[in-house]
């Protein structure tokens, strides 16, 4: 259902979204020597009590109204798992909470990494208020962006206007 | 390039005041639940963000929401406007999304008929 990493890091960011989370921290990382991608995304958001954690996984549990199947954390559980990877969820209720995806970096099912950029990008500009760290290391290149920082040099002006948006998006077609 | 050059962005914004009294006249809320990203909702999303940087809009917020509707529809957008009924798009494409911008957004023509619902 979801094709690329990108697709489900968006999915599992929107969950923290969803969450209220203030900070997000996104990392991709692949080590070579370990023969290990991961793929991580934390959140400060209101967190989930021990028996949610449990069924969250479980593809039928969704605390969104009117909804009966929540897919998105078992979609990528089930993409790690089918290639013998891990796949961890940790939280704590009022703190927030982290997933963990951890892939066999040369395992056939393996899904792409898909258009990190334009995830970075969309979700940074859509969601203004929400702090967002990301890390990339893979493929050769090593990128970090705290948007914190785009945010203190921007004084007030908003992370979505129009240049902004423009600007970010070839920053992070020439560094990522 | 480096993040420093925003604060020639900032600059310049900054003495547009008229600029920063319109901003948010019109939001764009893009669904983004799992299903609505299976169905594309994902290059929807790039194309508004895309075309309301270019047209330089800078009264339009592109937002997007993890909740869903109506699955068999998406990629499914809101188009909310203060003192105007709230327009549904459903079945949404990256083209579909530019001639939205085109015609609602600038022109302020709701594009008929890609609406599945008017609140
Ligand atoms: N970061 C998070 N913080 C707090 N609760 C979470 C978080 N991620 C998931 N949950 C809880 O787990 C449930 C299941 O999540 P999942 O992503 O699998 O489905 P969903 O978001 O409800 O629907 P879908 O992903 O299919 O659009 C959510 O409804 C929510 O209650
Ligand atoms: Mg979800």
């Amino acid at each position: 259902m979801l094709a690329e990493l990108s697709d489900h890091v968006m999915d599992i960011a929107m969950n923290s979204v969803r969450a209220g989370a203030r900070n997000i921290s996104i990392a991709i990382i692949a080590q070579r020597d370990k023969g290990t991608l991961s793929v991580s995304i934390g959140d400060d958001g209101i967190g989930m009590d021990e028996e949610t954690l449990r069924k969250v996984s479980d593809p039928f549990y969704s605390t969104k109204a009117g909804k009966t199947v929540g897919l998105g954390v078992s979609l990528l559980k089930g993409a790690a798992e089918i290639c013998e990877g891990e796949f961890q969820m940790r939280s704590v209720p009022g703190q927030g909470t982290e997933v963990e995806a951890v892939f066999p970096i040369d395992h056939p099912d393996v899904p792409p990494l898909g258009n990190v950029k334009d995830t970075f990008l969309l979700l940074c500009v859509t969601n203004p208020e929400v702090r967002f760290s990301f890390r990339f290391s893979a493929d050769g290149k090593d990128f970090e962006m705290d948007t914190k920082q785009v945010n203190d040099i921007l004084g007030g002006l908003s992370i979505s206007h129009p240049e902004v948006v423009t600007f970010l998006s070839n920053y992070l077609e020439e560094h990522l | 390039m480096n993040l420093e050059e925003l604060k020639a962005i900032r600059e310049k914004a900054q003495k547009d005041i008229q600029l920063r009294q319109k901003e948010g006249r019109i939001k764009i809320i893009v669904g983004m639940g799992t299903s609505g990203i299976a169905s594309g909702a994902r290059g929807v999303l790039k194309a508004f963000v895309e075309e309301i940087a270019a047209r330089n809009l800078v009264d339009v917020m592109v937002t997007q929401t993890g909740e869903k509707g109506l699955a068999s529809q998406e990629p499914l957008i809101e188009v909310v406007e203060e003192g105007k009924p709230t327009v549904i798009y459903g079945n949404m494409n990256p083209e579909k999304a530019k001639r939205v911008v085109a015609e609602h957004i600038v022109s302020g023509n709701p594009v008929l008929d890609y609406v599945i619902e008017t609140t």
